[in-house]
């Protein structure tokens, strides 16, 4: 083989193209640790930042400090806030992966499990399964994510299907999930209304999308989920690249669509339902987080699915953080928060794509 | 950029020169048969232009050997395998090109084909498309958006990322539609120039049928599904034969060497004073 020519220079620019940016990925890890000592230490209860760090060092294995807090403290640290800390950011993950994942088998950077009513769907299951007693467990599976899971993948099967064709125009697409999410709160609010009082009281409570009522209980039910279908959408990133040229396009480079976006769209609709059933509707999560990765760091789904993933986490923990505080002793639920701030993200989205298309 | 740049090494995995047949291929849209039994073979290292009237069925044709379209009759490799993303590359007629995607990112998709479903490209495939974009120039490009290049730059880009498949078959629908005489010719000599050196084999589906003629080492002329005429140049383009096809009366002409083609004269309306 003939010598190249000094191609360090352009080997560099090119791998840089590629990779996971290590600046945004380090910047968004510790935006996330930032996050998440912020949530620890701020509450009704004032937990010192030096104190919550020696009681955690304390907890891992082989290491023995003394922890500066007190049993009280230590319950509200261990049993209250870091239980929802690290729902909250499975919670966001989830949802943030979710949106990702469907914006790119949608081809539609407007894409979102609420506005596709995946949300709106999955709820439906859960307030069935919930409301008629279907919460019973096998092992770490619970009814509730499962009957979730059914209402989500009836719900963005209809969606699509609804909007054939749905990745030329996003519109029809969204319209579609207007739909589907229109069908399924009426559905919702009609078993509702067949339920008893105390039971209403509870599901409406969830269903407003908090994570208030957590404990470690919801974090061994979403984990497995998070777990194998966050690595399985992960695994995807990269088709889903491929599939932004075209379905034509993407099986000439060897991708069968179809199947991709199968696996895909029900890992995402799991992911979706796993979440909706513990933390109730949080909009928008999946449409802000996967714009801000785009906005600031790149398009591509290799960087985009990951990033989103922590990014997710770190935005619903902090919007959390401020949701338990904000109007102390009193707490909103972190769904009103998220919409407050999605939708006017959402509009300016819709705007700027909108200009795109146009132009 | 006019010059077509000169290749300056061999890439890392030359592809195996390898041909490919066709034997009887019906290819059906609903009711219309789109085409009605194509006989084609396409030796190793050739370039083979696909020429014909619009709606004849040359893209169906490339699509059909690219596995892109369900057809009767086969497609085969010489070694009896059908192709698939490993050995045929398309380069479609109207690329898409997604928005916000960098050209290196863009190439790096040719490596598709190459990698397991859950596999993720290596260093080696980085080096790849490194290594494509040095020999097409486009090195100072890796970063850009795809969306942002100019009609000459684009139509680089997307023979980058054919390149970047590594594939012994190139397939061109209509590569150059789009671009100025000029571009036109740059693209096509440096497709002409990578097919030398790597030992490609081409081919192109062409509207304008003297440039097809000036690269083509062989015509095939396809008319309603048919190859109705196949071979060296100056045969197929028979005056007779292409006015028929085209419906329309042509002459071809031979000026310094190269094939013309052009439209018989035609009786002006208006006769300027």
């Amino acid at each position: 083989m003939a010598t190249l020519p000094a191609t360090g220079e352009t080997r560099s620019a090119t791998q840089r193209a590629f990779r996971l940016p290590p600046s945004a990925a380090a910047g968004t890890l510790v935006a996330l640790a930032a996050v998440a000592l912020l949530s620890a230490t701020t509450g009704a209860a004032g937990l010192a930042f030096g104190d919550v760090l020696a009681a955690l060092v304390d907890r891992l294995p082989l290491v023995d400090v003394d922890s500066p807090l007190s049993a009280r403290q230590e319950g509200i640290l261990f049993q209250i806030r870091l239980p929802r800390l690290v729902l909250g950011m499975l919670v966001g993950g989830s949802l943030a992966m979710a949106g990702a994942a469907y914006q790119g088998v949608f081809r539609n950077p407007l894409a979102d499990p609420y506005l596709l009513g995946v949300s709106a769907g999955a709820g439906f299951g859960a307030v069935l399964a919930l409301g008629f007693g279907l919460d019973v467990g096998w092992g770490p599976f619970d009814a509730l994510p499962a009957a979730a899971f059914l209402g989500a993948l009836v719900a963005v099967t209809a969606s699509a299907a609804i909007a054939r064709g749905a990745w030329r125009s996003p519109a029809t697409l969204l319209l579609g999930g207007i739909a589907m999410a229109a069908f399924f709160s009426a559905a919702q609010t009609y078993a509702i209304g067949q339920l008893s009082e105390t039971r209403t009281r509870e599901v409406l409570s969830w269903l407003f999308g908090q994570l208030s009522t957590s404990g470690w209980r919801q974090v061994w039910i979403l984990l497995p989920y998070v777990v194998i279908c966050g690595m399985i959408v992960l695994l995807h990133r990269r088709h889903l690249d491929v599939l932004r040229v075209g379905d034509d396009e993407a099986r000439s480079l060897g991708l069968n669509p179809g199947r991709a976006r199968l696996v895909v769209i029900a890992s995402a609709s799991l992911l979706t339902a796993a979440a909706v059933s513990v933390s109730g509707l949080i909009a928008f999560v999946g449409l802000v987080v996967p714009h801000i990765v785009r906005l600031l760091v790149s398009h591509s789904y290799r960087v985009i699915v990951p990033l989103s993933a922590l990014g997710g986490a770190a935005f619903l923990a902090l919007v959390d953080t401020g949701a338990r505080t904000l109007t102390a002793p009193a707490e909103l639920p972190v769904g009103v928060i998220t919409a407050f701030v999605g939708a006017p993200f959402f509009a300016l989205a819709l705007w700027r794509n909108a200009r795109q298309v146009a132009t | 950029m006019t010059t077509a740049p000169a290749p300056r090494s061999a890439a890392p995995a030359l592809p195996v020169p390898a041909a490919l047949s066709c034997h009887d291929v019906h290819v059906a849209f609903d009711e219309t048969e789109a085409l009605r039994g194509v006989d084609l073979h396409l030796a190793a290292g050739e370039w083979l232009g696909l020429i014909g009237p619009n709606g004849a069925g040359k893209s169906t044709l490339l699509r059909a050997i690219a596995g892109l379209v369900a057809h009767e009759g086969t497609v085969a490799l010489d070694c009896g395998r059908r192709p698939s993303g490993v050995d045929v590359a398309l380069v479609p007629q109207i690329p898409i090109l997604p928005e916000g995607m960098t050209v290196a990112e863009y190439a790096l998709l040719g490596r598709s084909p190459h990698l397991g479903w859950l596999a993720v490209e290596s260093r080696r495939d980085r080096r790849i498309v490194s290594e494509v974009l040095e020999r097409l120039e486009l090195r100072d490009f890796a970063d850009r958006p795809v969306t942002h290049l100019s009609g000459g730059e684009t139509q680089r880009v997307v023979l980058a990322r054919a390149l970047t498949q590594q594939a012994p078959i190139l397939l061109l629908d209509e590569p150059t539609s789009a671009l100025d005489l000029g571009h036109r010719d740059a693209v096509l000599e440096l497709i002409d120039t990578l097919r030398r050196s790597d030992g490609i084999s081409v081919i192109a589906a062409m509207h304008d049928l003297g440039t097809a003629a000036r690269f083509a080492d062989r015509l095939a002329l396809i008319d309603r599904g048919r190859i109705v005429a196949d071979g060296p140049p100056r045969s197929v383009l028979a005056p007779g034969r292409l006015s028929d096809v085209y419906a329309t009366p042509l002459s071809v002409h031979t000026v310094e060497g190269e094939i013309v083609v052009l439209p018989a004269p035609r009786a002006r309306k208006d006769h300027q004073p």
